[in-house]
């Protein structure tokens, strides 16, 4: 864990680098999911076997710049993001062009199933290996969310854990006026998931001090990790707009003096 | 078709051990034999369908190639977005297996109906549908389509070959009749209608089509419309985005004009439901309205 507070720094401006240059939105979204990400790549994840499914596609720059970081994602790329002709849309690509995206994801509550279809791939392949799924709250919306948590629970994927990034702000409100999921832990205890919380999901420290938290079963695990959408910058957190607008001159100056100077 | 699948894939997996069956909670006095042959690469998901497909593109990402069973409109229509993104998008190998297409649940009524599935499915990124023309047909389908890697839709139903009929190795289009007043081209069962009602003076040249979208027409169909100037095409699937309309594109295409006749599954007009024999008359398509419209076509 030594550096991997400097590297989530460089990932942070990496990541409103590329909104700025593309003029995009998603920026609350990215930034709500950059430490998990971080965390899972730099400290958790065996870099050449476990994978990785973002189920919350539209937090797809922080992916971006976490493997691109990890030189996943080759810096020319990276510089392509948003153009014409890129690989690297808004949402991960279906192309299967980076190896360490397995699937393109933009559509909430496909993630869990296609992470519970890696893990329990296992069974006949052989392999031996974590798969991790990062959710949304609009992921556990989804009916289909749910469908995977039971069959994982079913068959008990102990090399399955699902991330929620928790920030309790959905597309168009906070989710206790939409689909309230405060009972979001008891619900996946319920499901039959080994369940940790992790008080502060952008602070790495508290991740990992929560995935130490699961034990060693053999049930499907899950980490709920309280997040703010637009982590780290200031004025972005918790605000709704961010989930779609991008930076003008002034906020993109402001956003790169806070991280500079925390 | 159910009992010539199970005993076909029964055999298969048995040679391949990278297959896995994936039912939605369906396949009672049909798959317990697949069950019994594929162990633990039989697996019951439950009545889960959008998981059952994500899943299995999963699976196939890690080298299985996966079999997803249900009755045909669950297998489609609720998870349409989970085939078009994680299996068709990302190129799965994935083989989608519909029982029941067509109004082949009958009484069963209109949720079990799948009239549209090949509408829906041949619209999707680099998928291949697959309808079998009788019982007959099963294993032969099941084996070309296991042998390609890409997503594929099976659309089972009930039908025998009628006498008669010749049925050639599979290929999107097949003769399997021959005759000289009128060119019919048909896909799945219902097509085995006609066969009764060309028990008279007419004859017909009778074309299957058993894949959908085909890349091109034959020159053994070309020739025969040429030469009738009459075509009827026979579908137990809408209007909309069926067999007709794949076909009427590439006649188009190929600058091929003829008669263009049309009889195809109208959903529910009245309102009211029955067997399947049933919704087939109320479309025109049981072999008394055809035999009137063959005749008509072939005297008009």
């Amino acid at each position: 864990m030594n550096n991997i507070f400097e590297i989530k720094r460089s990932c942070l401006l990496t990541t409103l680098e590329l909104h700025k240059r593309a003029n995009a939105g998603h920026i609350g979204a990215s930034l709500s999911s950059l430490d998990i990400l971080v965390y899972l790549f730099f400290h958790r994840m065996n870099k050449e076997e476990d994978k990785l499914i973002l189920s919350k596609g539209h937090a797809a720059t922080a992916l971006y710049s976490t493997l691109a970081k990890l030189s996943k994602i080759p810096e020319e790329m990276l510089d392509t993001f948003y153009k014409d002709g890129t690989v690297l849309a808004a949402h991960p690509p279906c192309n299967g062009v980076i190896k360490d995206i397995p699937f393109g994801t933009g559509s909430l509550g496909h993630g869990l199933s296609l992470a519970a279809g890696i893990a329990f791939s296992q069974r006949y392949t052989g392999k031996n290996f974590q798969t991790y799924c990062i959710v949304s709250d609009g992921d556990c919306n989804e009916g289909s969310t749910w469908e995977a948590a039971l069959f994982a629970a079913q068959h008990k994927l102990r090399n399955l854990t699902v991330i929620v990034d928790y920030n309790r702000l959905q597309g168009f409100g906070f989710s206790e006026e939409i689909l309230n999921l405060d009972s979001i832990k008891d619900k996946f205890l319920a499901f039959g998931f080994d369940v940790a919380i992790a008080d502060n999901g952008n602070d790495l420290n508290n991740l990992d001090s929560a995935f130490n938290l699961l034990s060693d079963t053999n049930k499907p695990r899950c980490i709920i990790a309280h997040t703010t959408k637009g982590a780290g910058v200031s004025f972005m957190e918790n605000k709704l707009e961010w989930h779609y607008l991008p930076m003008n001159d002034d906020q993109y100056e402001m956003a790169i003096k806070e991280i500079t100077n925390a | 078709m159910r009992k010539e699948f199970s005993k076909t894939i029964e055999r298969i997996a048995q040679e391949r051990q990278n297959l896995v069956f994936l039912t939605g909670d369906l396949g009672f006095m049909a798959l317990e034999n697949v069950r019994d042959a594929m162990g633990k690469r039989f697996v019951n998901i439950g009545v889960s369908e959008q998981n059952m497909i994500s899943m299995a593109a999963a699976m196939a990402h890690e080298g299985l190639q996966v079999i997803c069973y249900s009755i045909a409109p669950f297998t489609v229509f609720r998870p349409a977005e989970q085939i078009r993104l994680d299996v068709c998008l990302h190129k799965k190998n994935v083989k989608i297996v519909g029982n029941g297409g067509g109004y082949g649940y009958g009484i069963m009524g209109a949720t079990h109906h799948a009239i549209e599935d090949i509408a829906v499915l041949s619209s999707f990124q680099n998928m291949h549908c697959y309808i079998p023309l009788c019982n007959e047909d099963v294993e032969q389908t099941v084996n070309t389509m296991l042998a390609h890697d890409y997503p594929s839709y099976l659309r089972l139903g009930y039908g025998i070959l009628p006498n008669g009929w010749h049925l050639p190795p599979f290929a999107y289009i097949r003769q399997v009749a021959y005759g000289k007043d009128i060119t019919i081209a048909g896909m799945g069962p219902v097509l085995c209608n006609v066969a009764e009602t060309l028990s008279g003076k007419e004859s017909a040249d009778i074309f299957v089509f058993s894949e959908i979208p085909f890349p091109e027409l034959t020159e053994d169909l070309k020739s025969s419309i040429a030469r009738t100037k009459k075509l009827l095409v026979i579908e137990e699937h809408v209007q909309r985005g069926g067999l007709g309309e794949h076909l009427a594109l590439h006649l188009a295409l190929n600058n091929i004009s003829c008669r263009f006749t049309h009889r195809f599954a109208k959903g529910y007009e009245n309102g009211l439901y029955g067997s399947q024999k049933y919704h087939q008359q109320q479309c025109g398509l049981d072999a008394e309205s055809l035999k009137t419209l063959i005749q008509t076509l072939v005297n008009g």
